[in-house]
C-alpha cells in the first residue's frame, strides 16, 4: 500500500511536470517569440484553456502527500520554507497575469500582466528543479544544476508545444527558440541526469536498481531525440519525446527518493494508517479515470492550431 | 513576538484573504450558470448580456481565489508541520479528495467555458459552467469537513502521538460539518447576493443619472438615449430580483444552520459559546447582550439549548475544568474579539438578508389595474438601489467575523481537546523566515487587492459591452481594440 501510494504521488508529480512544464515554457518564451499583442494572445491562447487544470496536478500531488505521507508533506514544505514561499509567490503572479491580461485596459497594464507571467513562469520552473536537485545532493552545484535543467527543459518543451499548436511567424520563432534552448538543456541533462540515481539517500537501495539508470539514460536519449525531431520538423513526435524525457526524469527522481523521500525519514515511518490508504485508494481509483477523461477531452476540444487572427478560438 | 505568533498572523491574514474571494466564487458561479440557463431556455438577449457581464466579474474574482488557495494548501506543511504530521492521516484525506474530486472539475470546466463559447455545442457549454459551479461547492464541502474536524474530532484514535483515521464516513458526516457546511455555503450566497445587489443597484442609478448620494448628475444617465430608460434598467432589475431571491433564501438557511451550530457549541466547544457572551460563571437561564448593557434575559439559554432556563457553562468554570483535565494552562481565547465577531456576523449578515426581503416586497409584481392579468414590473426605487450599493460591505464583514469567531474562538487549540496551537507550529522554521514570508504575502496581497478592486470597479462602471448581435450572439462581443488586425476575441478570453 505504501509503495502504491508512493507511485501514485510520483505519477501526480510527473503529470504536473509534463503539463505545467510546457505552461511554464510558454510563459517564459512569451517575450521572445511574439512581436505584437495579437501574437502574444496567440501564444498564450495555446495554454489559456488548460493551464489552471494543469496546476491542479500540483495541488492534488501535494494533497495526496498530505493524506498518505503527512511527515513527508510537512517535512518537505517546512525544510524548503523560503523556496516554497517563492514558488507560491511565482505561481500567484503568473496566475493573475494570465487571468487578468484580457481584462485590463491599457497596453501598459497588459505589459505588467505579461511581466508577471514571464517572471512567475521562469521562477517557478527554476525553483522546482533547484529544490529537487538540492534534495538529492544538498550541494549548491546540484541546486543550480537542477534549476537550470528544469528551466531549460521546460522552455524546450514549451517551445515544441507552441510549434505544435500555432501557425505563422510565431511557429517559426518557437522552433528556433527550441533549437537554441537545447544548447542549455542537453548539456544540463547530460551532466545532471546520470547522477540522479547516484545521489546518496540514507537508505541506498537504489544502487542495485538498474532500471533507475535506464530511466536516467533514456531521459537523456529522449531529450536529444526531441531536439533532433524539432530539427527535422516532426513536431508531434518532438513533443512526445520531450514529454517522455520529463516522465523518465521524474521516474529517476522518484526512484532515487524511494524509500527515503527525505533525509532521515522513510516512507514507512511517514505513511498514514492502512485504513486511510485503503479508503483513499478506492476513491482515487474511481475518480482518476474520470478526471483523466475530461482533461483529455479538453485538449481534444482545443486541438486546432491557433492562427494569429482567430487567437484562442 | 516569536515564530509562532507570526505564523498565526500569517495564517489568519492569508486565510481571511482567501475567503474574501471564495464566497463570491461560490455564489457568483451558480448565479452566472443560472443566467446562462435562462438565456438557453428563453433565448432572450438580455440574459446573455448579463451572463457575460457577471461572468467577467466572476472570472476576475476567480483568479484571486485560485492563487490564494495555493498558499493555503502549502501553508499547513510550511508553518504547521507538527500539526500536519499529527493530523495528516485524518485531515489530509478530505484535502486530497477536494483536489481530486473538486478542483480538477472546477478549473477544467471553467477553462472549457471561458474558451468554449463558439467551440462547444450550446448545451455542453452550459453544462461546463454548471460543472465548474458545482465543483466550487464540492470543494467547500471537503474543506469544511476538514475544518469541522478540528472543532469536533471524530472517527479517529491517537496512536504513537498521531491521529489515525478509523472511520472516513464519520469524518465526512461529522455533525459539526453537517451544520457548518450549509451555514458557510448559505453565507457565501448571502455575500454573493449582496455583491450582485450592489452592482445592479449601481447600474440602475447610473442609467438614471443618479449618484450614490442621491443627486442627479449634470450629464444625466449613461447609455443609449434612443432606448427608453425603462428598457435599459429592466435588465438590471432582472439581476437585482434574482439576487434578492437568492439572498433571502440563503438567509433562511443561514439562520437555521447558525442556530444548529449554536447548539452544537454548547456540547462541543462550550468555551467558544461562553466567550461569545462573555459569560463568566456557569449560569442557568443565561441572558444575551445585544450590545454591552442591553441584555435580554434567558436568550442565550434559549438560543443554545432551546430552553430559556438551561444552564450555560461560564468561562472561569470551564477554565478550571480544563485545567483539571488537561493540566495548567490558559484555555481562554481572546474574549472581546469573539464577543464582537458574533454580533457583527449575526447583525450585519441578517441586515443584508433583511434588505433583500424588503427589496422583494418593494419590487413585487402588482397586477396592473387595467391590464388585467399582465403584471407590470415595478421599477426599483432609487433610494433602494442606493441602499444596495451602500450595504456592500455588510455581508463581507459578517462572513469574515464568522470565521474569526470560529477560528479564534477555538484557541488555544488547533484540534479541540487534542492539540494545542503552540504545539502545532513547525519547529525548524525560524522567526526571520516567517517574517520574510509574512511581509512578502502582505505586500503582494495588498497590491493585488488594489488591482482587483480597480478591475472590478472599472468593469462595473463600464457596464456590459455592446449587446450581442441577434444572429451570432456568442461571438459578437469584441474585446481588444488596440491592434487593427485584432480578431473578434470574446470578452472572456485574452
Ligand atoms: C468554503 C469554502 C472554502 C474554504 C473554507 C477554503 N476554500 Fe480554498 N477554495 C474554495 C473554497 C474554499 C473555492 C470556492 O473552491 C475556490 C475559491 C476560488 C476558486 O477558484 O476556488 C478555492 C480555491 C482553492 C485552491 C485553488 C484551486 C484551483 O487551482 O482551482 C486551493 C489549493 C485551495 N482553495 C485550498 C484551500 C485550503 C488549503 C483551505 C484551508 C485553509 C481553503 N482552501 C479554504
Ligand atoms: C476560509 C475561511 C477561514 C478563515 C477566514 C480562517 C481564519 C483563521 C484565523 C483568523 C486564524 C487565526 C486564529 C488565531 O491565531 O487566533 C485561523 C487559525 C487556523 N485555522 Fe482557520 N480560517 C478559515 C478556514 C480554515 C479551514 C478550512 C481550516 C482547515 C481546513 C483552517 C485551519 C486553521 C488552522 C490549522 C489554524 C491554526 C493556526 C492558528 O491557530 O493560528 N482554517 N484561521
Ligand atoms: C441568525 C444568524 C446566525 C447565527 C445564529 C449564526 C451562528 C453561528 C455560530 C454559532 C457559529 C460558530 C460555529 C462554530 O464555530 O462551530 C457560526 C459560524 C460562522 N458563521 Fe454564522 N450565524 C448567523 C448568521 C451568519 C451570517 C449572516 C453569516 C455570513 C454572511 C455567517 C457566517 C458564518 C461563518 C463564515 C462562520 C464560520 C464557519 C462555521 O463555524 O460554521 N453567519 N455562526
Amino acid at each position: 500500500m505504501t509503495t502504491f501510494w508512493f507511485i501514485l504521488i510520483a505519477f501526480l508529480w510527473t503529470g504536473y511536470f509534463v503539463l505545467e512544464g510546457f505552461d511554464f515554457g510558454v510563459g517564459a518564451l512569451l517575450p521572445l517569440i511574439s512581436r505584437s499583442d495579437a501574437e502574444r494572445r496567440q501564444v498564450l491562447g495555446t495554454i489559456g484553456p488548460v493551464w489552471d487544470g494543469n496546476e491542479v496536478w500540483l495541488i492534488t500531488a501535494i494533497g495526496a502527500m498530505f493524506a498518505a505521507f503527512p511527515a513527508w508533506y510537512s517535512g518537505l514544505l517546512s525544510t524548503y520554507y523560503l523556496p516554497m514561499v517563492l514558488i507560491v509567490a511565482a505561481l500567484i503572479v503568473r496566475g493573475v497575469g494570465l487571468e487578468w491580461r484580457g481584462k485590463v485596459r491599457s497596453g501598459r497594464e497588459r505589459a505588467l500582466c505579461d511581466a508577471g507571467i514571464v517572471t512567475g513562469s521562469v521562477l517557478a520552473a527554476f525553483l522546482w528543479g533547484a529544490v529537487f536537485g538540492n534534495l538529492l545532493y544538498a550541494t549548491a552545484f546540484a541546486t543550480v544544476l537542477g534549476g537550470v535543467l528544469s528551466l531549460s527543459v521546460a522552455i524546450l518543451h514549451g517551445a515544441v508545444f507552441v510549434t505544435l499548436k500555432t501557425s505563422g511567424a510565431v511557429r517559426g520563432r518557437a522552433r528556433r527558440a527550441a533549437l537554441f534552448t537545447s544548447a542549455a538543456a542537453v548539456p544540463a541533462g547530460i551532466v545532471a541526469l546520470p547522477s540522479v540515481p547516484g545521489s546518496a539517500m540514507d537508505v541506498p537501495s537504489w544502487s542495485a536498481s538498474p532500471w533507475l539508470w535506464a530511466c536516467a539514460l533514456l531521459a537523456m536519449a529522449t531529450l536529444s531525440a526531441g531536439v533532433a525531431l524539432v530539427w527535422r520538423r516532426r513536431e508531434g513526435w518532438a513533443f512526445a519525446a520531450t514529454a517522455l524525457s520529463i516522465v523518465l526524469t521524474a521516474a529517476a527522481l522518484f526512484g532515487a527518493l524511494w524509500p527515503a523521500p527525505l533525509p532521515g525519514l522513510t516512507l514507512a515511518e511517514a505513511a498514514s494508517a492502512p485504513y486511510t490508504l485503503t479508503m483513499l485508494t478506492w476513491i482515487g481509483l474511481l475518480a482518476l479515470p474520470g478526471v483523466l477523461a475530461y482533461q483529455g477531452w479538453t485538449y481534444w476540444v482545443f486541438r486546432k492550431r491557433l492562427t494569429v487572427d482567430i487567437s484562442p478560438h | 513576538m516569536d515564530a509562532l505568533d507570526l505564523a498565526r498572523w500569517q495564517f489568519g491574514v492569508t486565510t481571511v484573504y482567501h475567503f474574501l474571494f471564495v464566497p463570491l466564487t461560490i455564489g457568483l458561479g451558480v448565479f452566472v450558470a443560472g443566467l446562462q440557463t435562462a438565456w438557453h431556455r428563453t433565448g432572450k438577449d438580455h440574459y446573455l448580456t448579463l451572463t457575460k457581464f457577471f461572468g467577467k466579474l466572476f472570472l476576475i474574482n476567480f483568479a484571486m481565489g485560485v492563487v490564494t488557495g495555493i498558499v493555503q494548501e502549502f501553508q499547513f506543511g510550511m508553518n504547521w508541520s507538527e500539526y500536519s504530521t499529527f493530523v495528516g492521516d485524518v485531515f489530509g484525506a478530505p484535502l486530497a479528495l477536494e483536489a481530486l474530486l473538486a478542483f480538477f472539475m472546477e478549473s477544467t470546466f471553467l477553462g472549457l467555458w471561458i474558451f468554449g463559447w463558439d467551440r462547444l455545442p450550446k448545451r455542453l457549454h452550459l453544462a461546463a459552467i454548471w460543472a465548474a459551479a458545482i465543483g466550487s461547492n464540492i470543494s467547500a464541502y471537503f474543506i469544511l469537513a476538514a475544518n469541522a474536524w478540528m472543532k469536533h474530532p471524530v472517527g479517529y484514535e491517537v496512536v504513537n502521538g498521531r491521529a489515525r483515521m478509523t472511520d472516513l464516513w464519520a469524518v465526512l458526516t461529522n455533525p459539526t460539518a453537517l451544520a457548518q457546511i450549509p451555514h458557510v455555503a448559505a453565507a457565501a450566497f448571502v455575500v454573493a447576493g449582496g455583491f450582485i445587489l450592489a452592482v445592479s443597484g449601481y447600474r440602475i442609478l447610473r442609467e438614471r443619472g443618479v449618484t450614490i448620494t442621491g443627486r442627479r448628475t449634470a450629464a444625466g444617465g449613461v447609455g443609449d438615449a434612443t432606448v427608453p430608460l425603462r428598457r435599459r434598467t429592466d435588465m438590471w432589475r432582472t439581476s437585482l430580483r434574482g439576487a434578492l431571491v437568492m439572498t433571502a433564501l440563503a438567509g433562511v438557511v443561514v439562520a437555521g444552520t447558525g442556530d444548529l451550530s449554536g447548539q452544537l457549541l454548547r456540547e462541543q466547544q462550550p468555551m467558544k459559546l461562553a466567550a461569545a457572551e462573555g459569560l463568566a460563571r456557569d449560569t442557568a437561564g443565561a441572558g444575551f447582550s445585544i450590545v454591552p448593557g442591553v441584555e435580554v434575559p434567558g436568550l442565550l439559554s434559549l438560543l443554545a439549548a432551546h430552553d430559556p432556563g438551561a444552564t450555560i457553562q461560564g468561562i472561569e468554570d470551564i477554565q478550571q475544568r480544563y485545567e483539571q483535565q488537561f493540566g495548567p494552562a490558559d484555555y481562554t481565547p481572546n474574549l472581546p474579539v469573539i464577543f464582537w465577531s458574533f454580533r457583527v456576523m449575526i447583525g450585519f449578515g441578517m441586515a443584508t438578508v433583511g434588505l433583500s426581503v424588503l427589496g422583494l416586497w418593494l419590487t413585487r409584481k402588482r397586477r396592473g389595474p387595467r391590464r388585467g392579468r399582465t403584471a407590470a414590473p415595478v421599477p426599483v426605487p432609487s433610494w433602494f438601489a442606493r441602499a444596495c450599493v451602500l450595504a456592500l460591505p455588510l455581508p463581507m464583514a459578517a462572513i469574515i467575523a464568522g470565521w474569526l469567531l470560529s477560528e479564534i474562538g477555538r484557541q488555544p487549540w488547533t484540534v479541540q481537546g487534542e492539540l494545542l496551537t503552540a504545539a502545532s507550529v513547525s519547529p525548524g522554521v525560524g522567526l526571520t523566515e516567517v517574517a520574510i514570508s509574512l511581509t512578502l504575502f502582505t505586500v503582494l496581497y495588498g497590491v493585488l487587492a488594489l488591482a482587483e478592486a480597480v478591475l472590478l470597479v472599472r468593469h462595473v462602471k463600464a457596464g456590459p459591452e455592446t449587446p450581442p448581435a441577434p444572429r451570432d450572439p456568442a461571438v459578437a462581443e469584441g474585446s481588444d481594440t488596440d491592434s487593427g488586425a485584432a480578431p473578434l476575441a470574446p470578452t472572456l478570453m485574452y
